[in-house]
This record gives structure tokens, sequence and C-alpha cells, in this order.
């Protein structure tokens, strides 16, 4: 999905600098796509270990978002940050309306039933988008400030992926310093612990699942608008990308914030450096370690066993 | 299991009886049979649809043998599946085109990757085990993409030639000799999954479903028998496989995919799971609607079927099996 421009193969034997062009670019790019992944999955994370929900229809949220957005922009020409913001409301207005009526009921109960529901979710999501937008892939058009090149490193690289990086950036910290230090933080750190107990405590968990899920999805929202460059917005998105969002949830660890994030530096960066020296393999050496990994740590990286 | 409690709760003679005549053969499990011929003359210009919906009933078995019986989540079927189909037709384009062994080599394939596969990952759990599961069917994706000098890679494998069966039954246009073919194999498979549930290796495997620790502290090999039923599944899903490259004569990447694992999985929850008898009711319905669909309004054919998912899983819990069992509960507590 991004191979970046390959560099001159006139010389040989790869000359040093070739090798530390391809390290930043592949670094660069690797860094865009774990940003855009932490921000879609982390959601999922946090439904699956706290409600205990395995939401496959997640990325439907993300497409959404990037739909909205590339719509705004596209057809009623609003401006990037009103549009992102816009469709950030939208969905997660939508998902809680989703997750009142659908979701709430099949919290803690069989996992077929929620595969099933979560399933029919993506194919109506499918279907939905195929309808309204039809098959095509949504163009993503930057504002003239973050579209270009900027110089960093002494290689020129895409201003936008730039500001991806810089925007997933201030989120993860924002996230992070919210988890540890508002109140809504410490309510779900303590549900995710010992859910029973929280709701002995007089934790309204309801009103917690509901403002997590919300916020998941808002988040999925804002990795689909932003990374719509990245991951290309098209009907399947939820089914097409579904396994990446997986493998960053499960190598993370459940009901984590902080796990998906590592795990989606390693997915990112391995995937785009094994796509970029190896590309005739696809994703096999990605899935491999993905593998290896879960193999070494069952319960992700940062899972508690 | 709800059926049986329901009626015969605190009486344990009863019990008893319905226990021991419940590896007997009981009436209604002629239905699926009866159906499926009477479908093939009835409906005899959809031979080939009705070959494609046996074999992959033998597809759901397979997967209901490891899920329903022994509880192992599996989003990675289709790496079996696809193994079996590659083999039969990888055989059939080099010049062996004979069926029945094709069939044989393609379960020898499929039950080897699944042993092999199962014994590096079937000791995890949960989401983790169909994370590896996925990881699998996806590597195997890859692999066979990769290959396609020997597999056509996405424009999928050319030239099979399938000789007749035995030498005497030609695989013809109309799908005859397809559905056949299909039924017969269906019934064998579904002859042996039948025997390995009702065993007590099945009980056993119900056993470890339910309660894995136990099944440990009574002593049961609880790997061991997961991987045994894990390879046995393996090798059910490679013969789907090889039915459907044979009676098609055509393979593509599909075989492996994330789609075909899902699918068969929806399919068999639609039909109720760890009841034998969900794959012969959620496959038909599946792909019956898919094909009227695809005929009538293939854009949204997605969101009507996601539709009819969602309001499954709200109305009728536990598949249509499930639905059956709740109404015979509930008219037997009106007796």
């Amino acid at each position: 999905m991004m191979r970046p421009t390959p560099i001159a193969v006139d010389a040989q034997v790869p000359h040093m600098s070739e090798i530390a062009f391809a390290a930043i670019s592949v670094t660069f790019h690797g860094l865009t796509l774990a940003m855009v992944l932490y921000l879609i999955s982390v959601g999922l994370s946090v439904t699956m270990g706290l409600m205990g929900f395995v939401n496959l229809a997640h990325g439907a949220f993300a497409m959404a978002g990037g739909y909205v957005m590339t719509t705004l922009m596209n057809r009623w020409d609003l401006d990037f940050a009103w549009a992102l913001l816009i469709a950030v409301a939208v969905v997660v207005a939508a998902s809680l309306v989703l997750e009142r009526l659908l979701y709430r009921r099949f919290y803690g109960g069989n996992e077929l039933d929620q595969v099933l529901l979560t399933m029919g979710l993506i194919f109506l999501s499918v279907g939905a988008a195929t309808y309204v937008w039809g098959p095509l892939t949504q163009p993503m058009r930057p504002p003239a400030v973050l579209s270009g090149q900027i110089s960093l490193f002494g290689r020129s690289l895409p201003a936008y992926r730039t500001f991806l990086i810089g925007c997933g950036a201030v989120i993860v910290t924002a996230l992070w310093i919210g988890l540890e230090r508002t109140r809504m933080g410490t309510q779900l750190r303590a549900a995710v612990d010992n859910l029973r107990m929280a709701e002995t405590l007089g934790i309204n968990t309801s009103r917690l699942f509901a403002a997590a899920f919300g916020l998941g999805s808002g988040l999925a929202a804002v990795g689909g608008g932003l990374g719509a460059d990245v991951l290309a917005i098209s009907p399947s998105y939820a089914l097409d990308n579904l396994v990446y969002f997986l493998i960053v949830v499960a190598v993370g660890g459940l009901g984590s914030i902080r796990g998906p994030f590592f795990a989606a530096l390693v997915v990112g960066l391995a995937d785009t450096a094994f796509k970029y020296f190896i590309p005739e393999f696809g994703a096999f050496f990605m899935y491999a370690l993905t593998m290896a990994i879960l193999l070494r740590c069952p319960a992700g990286i940062f899972g508690r066993t | 299991m709800t059926v049986f409690r329901d009626r015969f709760t605190g009486n344990d003679k009863a019990m008893l009886d319905r226990l021991a005549r419940r590896h007997r053969l009981e009436p209604v499990e002629a239905l699926p049979w009866i159906a499926a011929v009477t479908a093939g003359f009835v409906f005899s210009d959809y031979l080939a649809l009705l070959a494609q919906i046996l074999a992959t009933i033998v597809f759901a078995l397979s997967v209901d043998l490891v899920l329903g019986y022994a509880g192992i989540v599996t989003l990675g079927h289709a790496a079996f599946f696809g193994a079996g189909a590659y083999t039969a037709g990888l055989l059939a384009a080099n010049g062996w085109g004979e069926p029945l062994s094709g069939l044989l080599a393609a379960a020898i394939a499929a039950g080897a990757i699944g042993l092999v596969s199962g014994a590096v990952i079937l000791r995890t759990s949960g989401l983790t085990l169909l994370m590896q599961t996925l990881m699998v069917a996806a590597m195997l994706y890859e692999l066979a993409n990769k290959a396609h000098r020997f597999t056509g890679g996405a424009d999928g494998l050319q030239g099979m030639q399938v000789w007749p069966i035995f030498g005497l039954f030609r695989f013809d246009m109309f799908g005859r000799t397809a559905f056949l073919y299909c039924l017969v194999v269906l019934f064998l498979c579904w002859l042996i999954v039948r025997m390995v549930v009702q065993s007590a290796f099945g009980r056993s495997l119900t056993g470890i479903r339910e309660n894995a620790l136990r099944m440990h502290a009574i002593g049961a090999p609880v790997s061991r028998r997961k991987l045994i039923v894990y390879t046995l599944s393996a090798a059910l899903s490679g013969v789907a496989g090889a039915l459907i490259a044979q009676t098609t004569q055509f393979v593509d990447l599909g075989v492996l995919s994330l789609e075909r694992s899902g699918a068969i999985l929806i399919m068999l929850i639609i039909g109720g799971v760890g009841q034998l008898y969900g794959a012969f009711i959620g496959v038909p319905l599946y792909m019956i609607a898919q094909d009227r669909f695809a005929t009538v309004d293939p854009v949204n054919w997605y969101f009507w079927i996601g539709l009819f998912m969602v309001l499954l899983v709200i109305f009728v819990r536990g598949g249509v099996l499930g639905a059956i069992a709740r109404m015979r509960g509930r008219i037997g507590a009106r007796k």
C-alpha cells in the first residue's frame, strides 16, 4: 500500500547513503501507518478488554469518518479542520446510538453471536457505502499548507504525512495523560482491572461503557479521516483492514491504551520494511512476525497473564 | 441440549433411556438427505449450485467439529480448505485427474498442515488462538500468491483435467455427476463426523470445551485430543476444498481468503453451532440467498445479507437450530 518511490539503482553495491535513505523512508512511512493503525485500533482494544465485546465492525467507524470527511471537503468545499471535526461528531453520535440500540445487549455474551452481529454490520457498511458513494476510492486532498514536500534529514518528505505523525503523537500523549489524570481514565482502568469491583464501588459502568465506546469510535473516525491517504477509503475498508486492526489489538494486549501503541509501531514499521525490501512476499513476514510474538507472549506485549 | 434438560429434569430413568438411545439414528435425521435428493430432482437446472452447497456443507461440518464440539474458535479454516483445493487442482492440472485419489491427497495435505500448525498454535486460547488461525491462513494465502508459477496466483489455476469417476462417470456440463459425487462424499463425511462426536472421544471434546481445567484434572490428554480433532477437521476441510476444485475445475486465491473463513463461520452460526445439523441449515440458507441476490440485486447483496445477519442475531440467538429447540421447549412446557 505504501511503496515509496524506489531509489536509483545504478550502483551494484548499495551505497551507504542509499541504505540510510531507505531506512529514513521506511521509518517515516512506517510511523505514518503506525499512527493511523493506533488511532483506529485503540478503541477496539478497549471494547474488547472492557466490555468483553469482539467488535469486528470497528473499522466501519473509521471508514465512516473517512467518507464523511472526504465528502465534506470534496463536494461541500469545507475546511480541512471543520470537515474532520464534523466527521468525528457524526461518527460519535452514530456510534452512541448503535451502542444503545445494538451493541449493549451483547456485552459479555456469546462470542459467536457477537461475531455474527459485527460481521453483519461490516456487510451492512460495505453495502451502504457502495450504495451512497459507489465502488471507487475517495480521494483525500490535504489543504494547501500541508500538501507538497518538506525537507527533513536531508530528504524531502510529504508534508501531509509529517503532519499526520505529529497529530498522532499529540493525540497519543493526550490519551495517556487523560487515562492517568482524569476521573474517566481512572474509572476505565479500574473497570478493566475488575469490572464487578468497579461496579460495587459505585462506578456507573453503563455510562462508562457508552463513553468508552464513543471515544473509541471517535478516535477511529479521526484515524479514518486523517489517514484516508494511507488506508484508502473504499467500501470494503472494514473488511480489508480488519486483519491489521486485529493484529494490533492482539499483539498489544486487550483493554490497554499503551499496548496497542507499541503494537502499532511494530506492525507499521515491520510491515513497511518488509514491503519495501521484499515486496514479492507481500505481508507474509508480517504475519509470521505476529505469530512469533503471540507464541512468545500469548496475552500480547502489554497483556496481563 | 436444552431439549434434554427441559423435558427430563429430575427423572433419572427417562434421562438414562434418552442417553442410551442417543447413538441411534432418529427418523428426523433422514430429513437432510430427503431434502437433498428432492432438491436434485426438482431443481435439476441448478445442480451445479447444489453441488457447491453440498461441498460447502462438508466444510461447515469440519468447522463445527472444532468450533462446536472442541470449542476452538477458528477464523482460519480456509487454510485447509484452500490447501485441499490446490492439492486436487494441481494434481488435475499436472496430469493426474483421478478424482478419488485427488480427494485423498487433498485430505492428507490439509491434514498435515492442520497437524503441524495445530501443534504450534493450539496451546493458546481465546483471541490469541483466533489470531493464530487467521495468521496461518493469511500466510498460506501469501505463499500461494508468491508461487504464481504453480498456482496461477491471482489469475487462478488454469487447465484442470478431472477424469471420470471410476473411469465411468464423466463430469457433465449439467452438474449431474458433480451433484451425486458431492452428495455421496458429504454422506460419508457426515457418517465420520457423527461417529466421532458420539464416541467417548467426542464427549471428551465437549468436556474440554466446557471446562478444560477439569478435563486436565481427571486425566484426559487435553492437548492431544484437541490436536487430533483439529487435524481431522483440517483433513475434512481439505476434502471440501478438493470437491469444489474438482467440480468447478477451477481454483483461485479466494479459497484461502479471510472472506472464506469468515463466510463459513457465518453460515455455521446461522444454522446453529455444535449440533451436527447446523451446517445442513445454515449453508443452503446463506448460499441460496447469495445466489438469489446475485441475480436480483447484485450491487446490494452485501447490504441485504448484512441486514439478515443482524436481524437474525437480534431475534433468533443460537441460529435456526436454537430457535427450533426453543420452540419445542415452549410447546413441551405447555403440555
